[in-house]
């Protein structure tokens, strides 16, 4: 059952005028994906960026959001997570072919091995991430504050206390879930816009990376210039400048 | 049902760079020559075009272009009274797949190594003294010298374009150029790529501390380009998407840009591609070979008799090959008998990074894969070892590939892994860092090899290859030795901070260090040492040959690739005007 925290009740409200009444219904239901009871979803609100949620349900989000926004919080270089819209592309990667074990050699059998030989369990990342949240949802059943309400700083001493793998979530080892959590946060934070994550290229205006833009030619050799130039999204290179030179064949 | 097909003169088991380049050789010679890919059929356009090229996320983490491990990955163990585990997500090194290759998702960065090292043993005796080295090594003579490969090499780099500088021509040292390498006899076919900035401090910091900086030698191009192939490239435009991609440009050498047209073209070539190879068919005596078995892209199993064999897909698949095939003995630790998957080894990666203030732009999004700029005065035997109690070295260079940021943010030492103070520093040092590479020699030691795993199987139902892996002492101790040096050139850039981070042990398969995997099928003058002779034909079947970088010994400062090329002409050489005018054994044994 999805706690309403006050950033997604403000837009909650804010949504609710023109909210179909079968969506509001399934605000109630126990387990529903979480879009619907977090931000019951409008045209306006797609538009506005609010994340569509098809992986994690409702209890999920509030932890997922509130966990990315502290391994990249917002702050005056600009936004983080939540600003970056991560937990959306977590929420798109795990709920598809990646989150089912894509590259991932799946056969056993199965043994811990060292720390050299990687991961070793038999969980997809989807099925990981399930069965950590629900661990956790569990280790925290008893705290008086939800995770997603807690202050920061007793937020980051729980994420730490993850990383550090003193929990045995189901069977993971809490770093391992950490581990993945934060790769895929940063993942989500750099790669291009199309995976729902890196919203509007903020990452890279941050950090000043042009993104898929391709000819440096004329530029390298001006040693030292800031070079500065809006980024370029692999859905905006509508150049897409094709080869075609008619003495290299283009197929065969 | 086996399907028995027709006869062909020769069966090419992968078509990347060597199978590509001989299958033209011998196609052109009048042979008719079958090319087996595992891989999909894939070309520069359509297929390697933009945008969807450069996407980090799809190539670069997601490893697109990689061999398909939930199919066939290996098995890895540091020693052998582990078990090893199956490598259930590739990161170490990243084996490609399909036409053209691991090729296709290279760098560029096109060397020849030293004199020296074709001959390391003897010249390590003869240098430092016969118990120089750490009794575990198994460093041996690669039963070729320098010399012989030459004409090869120059083949080789004039087939790709090369950009580059000499340093040595015929004995004459050239200014500008590597001083350091062996004679070679004519320049580079293109001059250097254009120096980036994080090149030209290193090159003004090592050279007022004596060193001798040199351009990077580099197959994206500097200029465009007809190889003697009739193949055109263009010139590298340094978009930064080169490892783990493909080029979109014409412009890096790649099988599909500077021979697969003209092989493709004839008709005394097939290719056929989603075709998995199981296994080199041997005659009842085991000392010839029939052809080979393999499974097509639909599941059907097919049997291709060959009169010649040639294995030359990517070093440790050649070694599987040899080893589910039954060529050659398999080499065993405990009694150092056996030959197939003896002499494993990789490459020593170090790197020093250097912070600079953020007036320092660096653009490291602004990069080809290999127009670094480089000293080889810690590489090799470059340097005296006396007393350092450790042979090789390193080439030290600051080699700005990329700055594709999902990989790379570079952040000092002492930052926490997530958080405001990540953050902060992401974007505080990610235009304002300089990346030295530290690419280090990797000796052979008794306990590291290759065999195959009891337990875990690929989809075909065989047994995966398992590697037994970890660094020698001798070079933890040489990454230390050359970190240190180069953190001194650091310094000299004038960076605020700079940090080494020297190799250390456990190699870890979590990691990306390199795909540099050599060794396993090795080179040499005597079968009790050696998988192949000095022309890569196996001493246990003649009428196989196996061409790869499990042919080296033990494995150079350098990276591999250039020797590759010019063993392949070596071996082509010695197939065409020895070999198959009158087949048998090309030395005895």
């Amino acid at each position: 059952m999805a706690k309403v925290t006050r950033r997604s009740f403000v837009t909650t409200v804010g949504a609710a005028s023109v909210v179909p009444a079968a969506a509001l219904l399934t605000v109630t239901t126990p387990g529903a994906p979480a879009e619907a009871a977090t931000a019951a979803k409008t045209p306006n609100e797609a538009a506005s960026g609010k994340p569509v949620y098809l992986f994690f349900n409702a209890d999920e989000v509030l932890f997922i959001e509130a966990a990315c926004e502290r391994l990249i919080p917002a702050d005056e270089s600009g936004p983080g997570a939540l600003g970056a819209a991560v937990p959306n592309y977590l929420d798109k990667q795990l709920g598809g072919a990646w989150g089912a074990g894509e590259r991932l050699y799946r056969s056993g059998p199965w043994q811990a091995g060292t720390p050299s030989q990687g991961y070793q369990l038999p969980f997809t990342p989807g099925e990981l991430f399930h069965t950590c949240l629900r661990a956790i949802s569990r280790d925290l059943a008893g705290s008086k504050t939800p995770f997603h309400e807690m202050s920061a700083d007793n937020q980051d001493a729980y994420l730490k206390s993850l990383e550090s793998g003193a929990h045995d979530l189901d069977g993971v080892p809490s770093a391992i879930f950490f581990d993945m959590l934060r790769q895929m946060c940063v993942e989500g934070f750099f790669s291009d816009p199309v995976y729902g994550g890196n919203r509007d290229m903020v990452a890279w205006r941050m950090i000043g990376f042009p993104g898929a833009y391709a000819d440096y030619f004329e530029a390298i050799d001006h040693h030292g210039v800031k070079f500065v130039r809006e980024p370029m999204s692999l859905a905006e290179d509508g150049k897409g400048h094709i080869h075609t030179r008619q003495d290299i064949p283009a197929n065969l | 049902m086996v399907q028995r097909l027709k006869e062909v003169d020769v069966v090419v088991i992968g078509v990347g760079m060597v199978g590509s380049i001989v299958a033209k050789e011998l196609a052109a010679a009048g042979y008719k020559v079958v090319g087996l890919e595992r891989g999909q059929t894939r070309f520069t356009v359509p297929e390697f075009q933009s945008p969807a090229i450069h996407d980090e996320l799809r190539f670069d983490i997601r490893k697109a272009m990689m061999q398909d491990n939930t199919r066939e990955p290996v098995t890895f163990r540091n020693l052998g009274s582990q078990v090893a585990l199956p490598v259930r997500r590739w990161e170490s090194f990243l084996p490609g797949t399909g036409l053209g290759g691991s090729m296709v998702h290279w760098n560029g960065q096109t060397y020849r190594f030293q004199a020296n090292d074709f001959q390391l043993a003897t010249r390590t005796r003869e240098r430092y003294g016969k118990n120089f080295l750490d009794a575990d090594l198994t460093i041996q003579d690669w039963g070729v010298t320098y010399d012989d490969l030459e004409p090869h090499y120059d083949r080789f780099e004039y087939l790709l374009g090369t950009s580059g500088k000499a340093g040595n021509i015929k004995g004459q040292i050239q200014p500008g150029g590597d001083p350091h390498e062996s004679p070679r006899s004519r320049d580079y076919p293109t001059p250097p790529q254009k120096e980036h900035y994080s090149g030209a401090m290193f090159r003004k910091a090592a050279s007022s501390l004596g060193y001798h900086p040199f351009p990077q030698p580099s197959s994206n191009l500097s200029q465009p380009y007809t190889n003697p192939e009739g193949m055109k490239l263009n010139a590298c435009v340094f978009c930064g998407f080169c490892e783990r991609y493909a080029c979109e440009h014409y412009a890096k050498s790649v099988p599909q840009t500077v021979i697969l047209p003209v092989l493709l073209a004839n008709p005394n070539f097939e290719l056929r591609t989603g075709c998995q190879v199981q296994r080199i068919n041997l005659d009842s005596t085991k000392k010839h070979a029939t052809g080979v078995t393999y499974i097509d892209a639909v599941g059907r199993e097919f049997e291709q008799p060959a009169s010649l064999v040639i294995s030359s897909m990517f070093s440790i698949n050649n070694v599987r090959m040899l080893l589910l095939s039954g060529i050659g003995a398999p080499y065993d630790p405990a009694t150092g008998q056996g030959v197939v998957g003896r002499n494993y080894a990789y490459q020593t990666m170090s790197s020093v990074a250097s912070f600079f203030d953020d007036d320092v732009h660096i653009n490291p999004f602004m990069a080809s894969g290999a127009s670094g700029t480089l000293i080889n005065d810690f590489a090799g035997d470059n340097f005296d070892h006396s007393g350092l109690g450790f042979i090789g070295g390193a080439f030290i260079g600051a080699v700005n590939t990329n700055g594709r940021p999902i990989q790379y943010h570079p952040v000092p030492p002492g930052t926490p892994n997530w958080g405001k103070g990540w953050k902060q520093a992401v974007v505080k040092h990610y235009n304002h860092t300089v990346m030295f590479s530290l690419h280090g020699s990797s000796a052979a030691q008794r306990q590291n090899y290759l065999d195959l795993d009891p337990t875990y199987r690929d989809a075909w139902g065989q047994p995966l290859l398992r590697m037994t892996f970890d660094f020698p002492q001798n070079d933890i101790k040489m990454a230390a030795h050359v970190t240190a040096k180069a953190v001194e050139i650091g310094k000299a850039m004038g960076a605020k901070q700079v940090a080494g981070s020297p190799r250390k042990g456990p190699y870890t398969v979590t990691q990306y260090q390199t795909t540099h995997n050599t060794g396993g099928s090795v080179m040499g003058d005597n079968p009790k040492t050696s998988v192949v002779n000095r022309y890569l034909q196996s001493w246990d079947v003649p009428n196989v040959f196996v061409i790869g970088a499990c042919n080296y010994p033990q494995n150079a400062s350098w990276n591999p690739t250039g020797t590759l090329g010019a063993l392949t002409y070596w071996a082509i050489d010695a197939l065409k005007n020895k070999y198959l005018k009158n087949p048998g054994r090309l030395v005895s044994a």
